[in-house]
């Protein structure tokens, strides 16, 4: 049997509202022990003088673009990047070629994931076929392959009946639907957030109503079918507001919102560099300060990337052929530190619940991850907060290169990641082959 | 040359991107160059050998014949190789980048690109990417600096001056990069701009950029001392971004009618090509008030003088022997 003992670190895990300066064994592949008395045979010591020491992170929001897309990036190049950044579990998203509609799609990731032997991997379903947004898929049997949550990501569920219906029949099985919120008839042909600076440039814009209109539109939908309806990348101040009220209400809502949204503002586009485009796309400062405020009084309770990898050749077309999306797996802990506790809108036990516990908790995994309990999974991040570095796109683990944040001189990155009780990144290296 | 002006000599820019990014001092140095170069269109022999020995390229990624006419003429008249490059006969049509195709022409030995592009920044990308002078000549619905420069350029002729005057924009504003760039080069140069069109067609936003907006053309027309109509494309109306042509040409065409109502001196500018019966009607487009057929002479001489300033054969003629 091996045992890892992991000592002197600032012991972070708000799943049991530890912040302490505690030690943790590993045995095997789940927790041992936290406190200051263990076993005293061990056979590996990590010695975590001056690191936070969490629960592996988890990001509920991944691309991993297998199968169809293995030039953007594949479900090993994705997983290493996820280690690289300090993330032991990713739910990656079904808007694959072919889309993760099937049993057979979902347990072909699943089986990739094993064999690549990196982090956890958790396949989001379709939650219609095709993603067509006409008629549900298999969703029981989705389940049963290993879907731990049903998206259409990438196209929101436009029709009010299929939605309504998805978050009725999940409930069945406690799953959440995860909505891309976006009015199809509002965005079309839209490039960037629609306001002043896409006036101002001449480019297609994406108004920020066609988000809030259908995060409306879904709360109160999850609102008459009790089901469990999940905001992905929130990124107006108004959706940040509905999410607010409907849990007010009751309403079995959760958001997420991705480093982007709170760093970047929809001016970068006036350089017309393809890296500033996204979907949902950078909005305002009075938005940029709405999702901060929204995360720091707990409206929205999940951190996540949208880690959406696209080949250099891709991104590097005119901005209106450009594909949406950047990576972010490896800058989500950088991000998080340098614009969330370090400017003092989230201290580091709320921030880490966010990338543990509550993630976790979205994905039906709080009885295994996001937690340092004992007889829990033995994924374990110890970050180094003090870190100061300069991003370097060329260095990405991921097989893409697309990140705006290139040359950003940030504070803190991930020092060693533990997965199922073995060490797979230590001190800035793949300890994985 | 002997002629240009002392201003032009400093000219530091290699690419002309939009107007936006210039300053005033460096908008009345391109048209003060102009000027200069206005009088070659009057010789017998119509050329100067300023950029002898210079390639200049035309890479026009949408369709353009008045655009690249202009822009072939002006560098030719300053004895420039040019040579034509249209999208539609490219490797672009074999799937090739927008990027590779502007290296494989620079390869060849390009000076400058000018560059028409449907898409906003298009010719700021290819700036990244290649060292020969960029200068934009249409990009999507961003800026289209030589219009706005040669509408610059004509006002002033006609009027005497720019500062003061009150411009009105009638038209599809929102999806004009014709618009951007007179907004932006009228604002430097101190002229009141009032942007004129349905509300779809010109959003509220405007105003942040230091415009009026209206909505009512009659209303504003006496106030005005220019008359820019803006072309309205079909596929607006056919996207239900106004009613019907004839209900647009009811409330915003320029007709006989509302000239009589103007201003005596009010000049009428229209950036082409004109749809006769929809944004104006042939009387006034052929009219006294009309400065349609100097804008198409002045474009001429603001292109030619573009070209010499981001070629940098400006500061050597400026420099002391």
């Amino acid at each position: 049997m091996s045992t890892i003992h992991i000592k002197g670190g600032r012991l972070i895990d708000p799943s049991q509202g530890i912040d302490a300066t505690l030690d943790l064994w590993l045995r095997e592949k789940q927790v041992l022990a936290v406190g200051r008395d263990g076993p005293d045979q061990v056979d590996e010591v990590i010695d975590a003088t001056g690191l936070i020491v969490c629960p592996g992170l988890i990001d509920c929001h991944v691309h991993l673009r297998e199968p169809g897309n293995e030039e953007d990036e594949t479900i090993a190049t994705g997983a290493d990047a996820a280690l690289a950044g300090g993330v032991t579990t990713v739910a990656c998203m079904p808007n694959t070629i072919p889309p993760l509609d099937t049993p057979g799609g979902v347990e072909y990731i699943v089986l990739q994931a094993k064999r690549a032997k990196k982090c956890n991997v958790y396949p989001v379903g379709a939650v219609s076929k095709g993603r067509s947004g006409s008629e549900l898929a298999e969703l029981g049997r989705l389940v049963e392959a290993g879907a731990v949550a049903f998206t259409d990501d990438g196209a929101p569920v436009a029709n009010p009946a299929l939605m309504k219906r998805a978050l009725q029949y999940a409930s069945m099985f406690d799953k959440v639907i995860m909505q891309h919120c976006q009015v199809m008839e509002l965005t079309e042909g839209g490039v960037m957030n629609g306001g002043f600076q896409s006036m101002r440039l001449g480019i297609p814009g994406m108004p920020p109503e066609a988000e809030d209109i259908m995060v409306a539109r879904d709360i109160r939908l999850a609102e008459v079918t009790g089901g469990r309806l999940h905001i992905q990348h929130i990124s107006t101040a108004r959706a940040v507001e509905c999410v607010r009220e409907g849990k007010r209400r009751g309403v079995r809502v959760t958001a997420e919102a991705c480093p982007h949204h709170f760093t970047l503002t929809d001016d970068r586009l006036a350089s017309f560099d393809s890296h500033f485009k996204m979907n949902p796309p950078l909005r305002t400062q009075s938005d940029v300060e709405a999702v901060i405020e929204g995360l720091t009084d707990g409206t929205i309770e999940v951190l996540s990337t949208d880690h959406a990898p696209h080949a250099p050749e891709k991104k590097a077309r005119e901005l209106n052929l450009a594909p949406f999306g950047i990576i972010g797996l490896e800058t989500l802990v950088p991000l998080t530190i340098s614009y969330l506790i370090e400017p003092g809108h989230l201290d580091w036990p709320t921030a880490i619940r966010m990338l543990t516990i509550a993630p976790a908790q979205l994905l039906g995994l709080e009885h295994r991850k996001g937690s340092l309990r004992p007889g829990f999974d033995a994924d374990v991040t110890l970050l180094d907060p003090a870190a100061r570095w300069v991003i370097d796109p060329s260095r990405s683990r991921s097989k893409s290169r697309n990140t705006p944040f290139g040359g950003w001189e940030v504070t803190g990155r991930a020092h060693t990641v533990i997965v199922n009780g073995e060490v797979r990144f230590r001190s800035g290296e793949l300890t994985t082959s | 040359m002997s002629t240009v002006p002392a201003s032009a000599a400093t000219w530091t820019r290699r690419h002309l991107l939009g107007l936006e990014d210039l300053s005033a001092e460096e908008i009345i140095a391109i048209l003060d160059t102009a000027e200069s170069f206005a009088e070659v269109s009057d010789r017998p022999r119509k050329k100067v050998p300023a950029l002898q020995g210079k390639v200049v390229f035309n890479l026009f990624f949408e369709n353009s014949t008045r655009t690249r006419t202009s822009f072939s003429l002006a560098a030719k008249r300053l004895s420039a190789d040019v040579q034509d490059f249209s999208a539609s006969t490219s490797s672009l049509s074999k799937g090739e980048s927008f990027i590779d195709t502007a290296r494989n022409i620079e390869a060849m030995g390009s000076d400058v690109m000018i560059v028409r592009h449907s898409i906003s920044g298009a010719p700021h990308l290819l700036s990244k990417h290649v060292r020969s002078s960029v200068i934009n000549a249409g990009d999507g619905a961003h800026e289209h600096p030589t219009q706005g420069l040669l509408d610059l350029l004509t006002i002033r002729r006609k009027k005497g001056r720019i500062e003061g005057l009150t411009v009105g924009l009638v038209g599809d504003i929102a999806h004009s990069r014709v618009a951007r760039s007179n907004i932006w080069g009228l604002t430097k140069l101190g002229a009141k701009v009032i942007l004129c069109g349905p509300p779809t067609l010109v959003p509220r936003g405007f105003e942040q950029l230091g415009c009026e907006v209206a909505y009512h053309l009659d209303e504003v027309l006496p106030r005005l001392d220019v008359i820019n109509v803006l072309r309205i494309q079909a596929e607006r109306q056919q996207r239900g971004l106004f009613p019907s042509v004839s209900e647009y040409f009811y409330f915003y065409g320029v007709t006989q009618e509302r000239i009589l109502r103007s201003r005596p001196d009010v000049l009428l500018i229209a950036p082409g090509p004109i749809n006769r019966g929809v944004e104006l009607t042939p009387e006034v487009a052929d009219g006294p008030n009309s400065a349609i057929l100097d804008q198409v002479t002045n474009g001429l001489a603001v292109r030619m003088a573009v070209l010499y300033l981001v070629s940098g054969r400006a500061a050597l003629a400026n420099q002391p022997d």
